[in-house]
């Protein structure tokens, strides 16, 4: 695994960043990196961006992208998420993907996939238009759903449709550790044609004793309904869930007969939860909009209760900073100078002058003014 | 109706009229913007970028033919024609670097594209100026004032007499002197054309109420210096000290050599930017305006103002490329923020809005624009040339 160039808190500061300090002079007002990047994209060090030396279709409408990290990239914990930086119609989109291979692989590669989404703009993007040779900037590795690495543990994966991804990298971990322990996994998807990493998964099921995979159809056979999840379907694929850790990932429904049936069966500790979106909450009826005023640029608009500040600012034709656009990065975060907004995941309002908000999940709560 | 002072014969319909179609062409515009335009500004970035640090090691290059290694090829014509074309090359990497990237960028022209990398407010440009001084001096002042008496401080940057109107002192029988100076010296100039620079020198202010701009003045100006006449001479004079025991060259002359080719590569992209910065609203033809023409101003006016206060250069693709574009001033001065390599494509279309209104549009060679450019100057270092402007009311009251 390769170091990051940043020092770490404390450490002295490394050779090549004393270096780069010598060499700044040269390239001002640019960076030594930005000349770097015109021999080769990867050894930049003022953005991190990634060459897409693979794709691959998984099924008509997923393909796989391999990618290979610039030099500050640092590896991964199975389960955790990147952002990529697409650029779509001229115009650059962040959007945040789980890394589908384990961090065992050898060659330095990861792997994300991608499931053209309805309304995706983005995922068609990816899915159609990305080709070989393409350079992507990316962030570095995100998010707390991985395995523990400590206590041994037999997992139960639940997942549906690009939900796999983590399970995926998570499984593929811990076979290439020779470590793999009793693991069932239930997977959805309407079609087997639709099967994500289906291939693959077949090939883990057969030749890994302690790996039992069950597919569902859940749009195939005489009445599809008694395909979806139940606590007695859970009962006869996998008989001991309730002793197992319960790692999920899928889309909102999904995850939340989950969450119900572990908390009614009061294994609510061991279910372990990855979100693709943060689903919000029903914004009460009496929530209200209000003008919202954006100090620093002196622009003014109107924000309805449910539309993210973020976006009333671009409707109103700024360009705040911003990144995942689903409140993971931070990077949209700015101050409330007064006034109060909602958070749209939590419901809750912050009403304090001097409150960080993130924009992008936050929406007006009555009128209110921002810091941008 | 007729109720405004703008010196064209429309009505006040007719001129909003005018400026409801040129919005119409700005939305067109805006709305068709894509990957075309994202990979034209890539590819000037990195042909820039490529010649900047190329045109260096050209330059380092042509020391290895100075006469002192006395093998066949060491010469002076050979080597000062390898350094000429270093310069020339860095010198063409600065102009692209100044004017069709960064005055473009910093104009929020490819904001659009949210690319990270690619933003007014994070852009730092290759001059003396901060750009984000800059930014307030020029978008904010000029573009919206564009030739009002005392509001633009581009009108004659507080030191030529541009036009009749401003009121002839003595110290303008000088300005041809600063004329060619603020050539040799636009960087400079540039650098500390600020407004409570003006002040001071008017004794409006202290010296220590604007210290913090001065340093950060200072610090761009500091990193500017650093680059061109120390760290890039230097690396090469130190490499040259060890050579120095076997040839007899001094790692001084070395040091000269590259800082003053340096120097060579600053001052073409200074001339280059002024002749064609003084072309955009100087020329015979260009309107000035009054405080009082402008009370009131509406979006269609605005446009109106914007047209009669520019003028456009002619030439080829190249040399538009090279202008940054500033060739189609009066198309960059109604659509400040549209992409760069948009403008050519536009300007027909104004040309024919214009002659439909019958308003003119002044567009004409270099060599007419900055011939006129430079006799006005001449000129207007002589009182009279035209009717004075005794400074608006609310302007001569003391604030």
């Amino acid at each position: 695994m390769r170091q990051p160039t940043q020092p770490e808190p404390g450490a002295s500061p490394s050779i090549w960043s004393r270096l780069s300090t010598i060499t700044d002079y040269f390239a001002w007002p640019l960076r030594t990196s930005h000349y770097l990047e015109l021999v080769n994209p990867l050894w930049t060090t003022h953005k991190l961006q990634a060459r897409v030396v693979k794709v691959w279709d998984e099924t008509k409408d997923a393909r796989t992208l391999t990618l290979r990290p610039g030099l500050n990239w640092r590896g991964h914990r199975a389960g955790q998420h990147v952002r990529v930086g697409i650029p779509a119609n001229g115009k650059h989109y962040t959007r945040t993907y789980t890394i589908s291979s384990p961090p065992e692989r050898e060659d330095d590669c990861f792997t994300i996939t991608v499931k053209a989404i309805d309304k995706g703009t983005i995922s068609h993007h990816i899915v159609r238009n990305i080709k070989v040779g393409d350079y992507l900037p990316i962030g570095l590795p995100q998010g707390d759903f991985y395995l523990p690495d400590a206590q041994p543990i037999q997992p139960l994966f639940i997942t549906a449709g690009s939900g796999i991804t983590p399970a995926f990298s998570m499984i593929n971990s811990l076979i290439a550790q020779g470590r793999l322990p009793d693991t069932h996994h239930i997977h959805y998807a309407p079609h087997e044609f639709d099967v994500v990493l289906g291939k693959e998964l077949k090939a883990m099921d057969r030749y890994n004793d302690r790996y039992h995979l069950h597919l569902i159809y859940s749009r195939e056979g005489d009445d599809p309904s008694r395909n979806r999840f139940s606590a007695a379907q859970l009962d006869a694929l996998c008989p001991d869930w309730k002793d197992r850790d319960v790692y999920a990932c899928g889309p909102p429904s999904l995850l939340e007969a989950i969450e119900q049936c572990m908390a009614e069966a009061g294994c609510s500790r061991r279910l372990h939860v990855e979100r693709f979106r943060a689903p919000f909450p029903e914004v009460p009826a009496d929530a209200v909009g209000g003008r919202v005023r954006f100090a620093q640029s002196d622009v003014e608009a109107d924000g309805d209760s449910d539309t993210p500040l973020l976006k009333v600012a671009e409707a109103a034709g700024m360009n705040p900073p911003h990144g995942c656009r689903m409140g993971i990065c931070h990077t949209c975060n700015t101050t409330l100078v007064s006034g109060c907004v909602r958070d749209l995941r939590t419901g809750e309002v912050l009403n304090e002058a001097g409150s960080i908000v993130q924009t992008c999940i936050c929406a007006a709560a009555g009128d209110c003014e921002l810091d941008l | 109706m007729k109720t405004h002072q703008y010196p064209v014969d429309l009505t006040d319909e007719q001129i909003e009229e005018f400026g409801n179609e040129l919005e119409a062409i700005r939305n067109e515009v805006f709305d068709s913007r894509g990957d075309r335009d994202r990979a034209y500004i890539l590819k000037v970035i990195k042909t820039q970028r490529t010649m900047a640090v190329s045109s260096r090691f050209v330059i380092y290059l042509s020391l290895f033919f100075i006469p002192a290694w006395g093998h066949a090829l060491a010469t002076w014509p050979l080597a000062l024609t390898i350094m000429g074309l270093g310069v020339f090359a860095l010198g063409i990497a600065k102009i692209l670097e100044n004017m069709e990237i960064a005055h473009n960028v910093l104009h929020a022209q490819w904001d659009w594209m949210k690319d990270p990398e690619i933003q007014s407010n994070t852009w730092e440009w290759d001059t003396m100026s901060p750009s984000d001084r800059w930014m307030h001096s020029h978008n904010v002042v000029h573009h919206t004032w564009t030739n009002v008496l005392e509001k633009d401080l581009d009108v004659g940057y507080g030191i030529m007499r541009v036009t009749p109107m401003q009121k002839w002192k003595p110290a303008y029988l000088l300005q041809p002197i600063y004329f060619i100076l603020l050539m040799l010296l636009f960087e400079e100039g540039v650098a500390i054309h600020e407004q409570a620079i003006d002040d001071h020198l008017k004794g409006k202010n202290k010296l220590k109420d604007f210290t913090p701009l001065l340093k950060r003045i200072g610090y761009k100006i500091w990193r500017q210096v650093a680059k061109d006449y120390i760290a890039w001479p230097l690396a090469a004079a130190l490499v040259a000290i060890p050579i120095s025991f076997y040839v007899p060259f001094s790692p001084l002359l070395v040091f000269g050599m590259v800082a003053g080719a340096n120097a060579v590569a600053n001052l073409i992209r200074n001339i280059w930017a002024f002749t064609i910065i003084f072309c955009g609203h100087f020329p015979a033809g260009a309107h000035n305006f009054t405080l009082e023409q402008v009370e009131g101003e509406t979006r269609g006016r605005w446009y109106l103002r914007q047209m009669l206060g520019s003028c456009n250069i002619e030439g080829s693709k190249l040399f538009h490329i090279l202008s940054g574009n500033l060739s189609h001033q009066i198309e960059h001065h109604l659509f400040p923020d549209m992409c760069s390599n948009r403008y050519k494509e536009v300007a027909p279309r104004v040309r024919a809005l214009a002659d439909r209104y019958s308003i003119p549009y002044n567009s004409a060679s270099l060599f007419r624009q900055f011939g006129t450019t430079w006799l006005n100057n001449l000129r207007l270092a002589f009182p009279g040339g035209g009717e004075p402007y005794e400074g608006s009311q609310s302007q001569a009251t003391p604030s």
